[in-house]
């Protein structure tokens, strides 16, 4: 138990360090950032690889921005095996709506309590 | 007059008769408080946009600085302005409030001197009696034309600068009292390269450096002839490289008399990364503290070096390195 929670403050923290790098050293926009850490995520989910990741560092995988990108490709691939090459259309975002859903809600909400214009 | 290269005398010394700095909550906890003349507490300044709230504090440096000058807005033959958001308007605006024939100008950081040089030529061709001339910048407002939304809080590295809030203003004139302008020399745009917008200091120095080296050159001058050499808004990042680069290119300035009004404004413990920066930077700077002190006679000629970085966010975009322009003026009491 304790040995996991060791690893995923281990590749969270790895993770984030990537993020860093790219930014401080490529000189990377946060934009970039995001997107290159979401098609990492995604290129090792398609090999099937960022699966293994979260089995072995948990939330230090999962809560990372890489794990979205493995989730699109987890839900195109789940929903083209069910329905053919449809499915990469209409799975990719199966797994990942609820996330994307309470971005938008949370953010509405939010944005009623505080002033959100800058 | 026209000496040397790109430098001008002005023989009849147009006069600064009045000069006003307003600034906002940061710069009222900083290092040159006390030598602004409104300083506000509120970032909005009770309007319901940045924006507004910039052209706000324009307006009240414009008025404040007519007022020192002992005349009316309608004394005021023209208003010379210029500032960091799109299209300039908040000097637009301004000189909406003010009626009076507006010249906008855009210099980036630089736009503090390069007016007070164009007021300058104005008064002393006699094309005027008395000429106005402003600029501002917002922090928030900067921030979310140069660089992100203000509530996305992005991440800055160290070499960042921080951009005052405030605006400056002068009425130069033809006659009265107070410091006088002497000369002015008009900086080429120098660029070394650099791409970083979140590194203006380096980019900016060089600049920096070829308009100081052109002074001297122009007028046969060197630092002994100057109490104070301030540049505009280097930050300690591009300050550091302006002193290096000062000593190769053989020009002597003491440590103690170069300084950065980028430096000058906050106090050391304010989270400013490497300085201040934006239009207000060295207009507040100078209009404010730096005139207070030829004033009470603390200095007696003193050389501010405004700079520039004369990027835009969709040059920044497309990769385009930042050139940059830094105008001298100098103003003796």
């Amino acid at each position: 138990m304790l040995e996991k929670f060791i690893w995923a403050f281990i590749i969270g923290g790895a993770i984030c360090v990537i993020g860093q790098l790219l930014m401080d050293g490529l000189k990377l926009t946060p934009a970039h950032t995001m997107c290159t850490l979401v098609v990492a995520g995604a290129i090792l989910g398609g090999f099937g690889l960022y699966d293994k990741l979260i089995k072995f560092a948990g939330a230090g995988a999962s809560v990372p921005i890489s794990s979205f990108g493995n989730q699109l490709v987890k839900g195109a691939l789940q929903e083209a095996e069910r329905t053919g090459l449809i499915g990469v259309l209409t799975g990719i975002f199966e797994i990942t709506s609820a996330g994307i859903s309470s971005a938008i809600i949370f953010g509405f909400l939010a944005a009623l309590i505080f002033k959100p214009k800058g | 007059m026209l000496k040397g290269h790109q430098t001008w005398i002005f023989e009849s010394k147009p006069i600064i008769a009045g000069s006003a700095a307003v600034g906002g909550p940061f710069e009222a906890q900083g290092a040159l408080a006390k030598d602004f003349d409104l300083l506000h507490d509120d970032l909005w300044l009770g309007q319901d946009s940045y924006e507004k709230a910039e052209k706000k504090l324009l307006e009240q440096a414009c008025e404040t600085a007519i007022k020192k000058a002992g005349l009316k807005k309608e004394d005021i033959q023209f208003f010379l302005s210029g500032d960091l958001i799109n299209q300039i308007i908040p000097s637009s605006f301004t000189a909406r409030t003010l009626a009076v024939p507006f010249l906008g100008i855009y210099g980036a950081c630089s736009s503090s001197m390069e007016g007070l040089t164009l007021a300058s030529l104005i008064v002393d061709t006699g094309f005027a009696q008395n000429a106005l001339v402003g600029t501002s910048s917002h922090n928030a407002a900067s921030e979310k034309q140069y660089r992100y939304p203000t509530e996305y809080g992005a991440q800055k590295p160290p070499t960042a600068q921080w951009t005052v809030t405030g605006a400056g203003a002068a009425v130069v004139s033809a006659g009265g009292n107070g410091p006088h302008v002497t000369a002015a020399t008009i900086g080429r745009v120098v660029d070394m390269g650099i791409s970083d917008p979140f590194n203006m200091g380096a980019a900016m120095a060089p600049a920096a450096v070829d308009t100081i080296e052109a002074h001297f050159r122009d007028l046969k001058a060197d630092a002994s002839q100057y109490d104070l050499i301030a540049t505009g808004d280097l930050g300690r990042v591009g300050h550091s490289i302006a002193g290096d680069l000062l000593k190769k290119h053989g020009i002597n300035i003491p440590e103690e008399k170069l300084t950065d009004c980028g430096i000058l404004m906050y106090k050391a413990d304010q989270p400013v990364f490497s300085g201040g920066s934006g239009c207000a930077c060295a207009a507040t700077t100078t209009y404010g503290h730096l005139i207070n002190r030829l004033r009470r006679r603390e200095l007696s000629r003193i050389l501010v070096i405004a700079t520039g970085a004369l990027l835009s966010p969709m040059s920044y975009q497309q990769k385009e390195t930042i050139p940059c322009v830094a105008h001298a003026v100098s103003i003796e009491i």
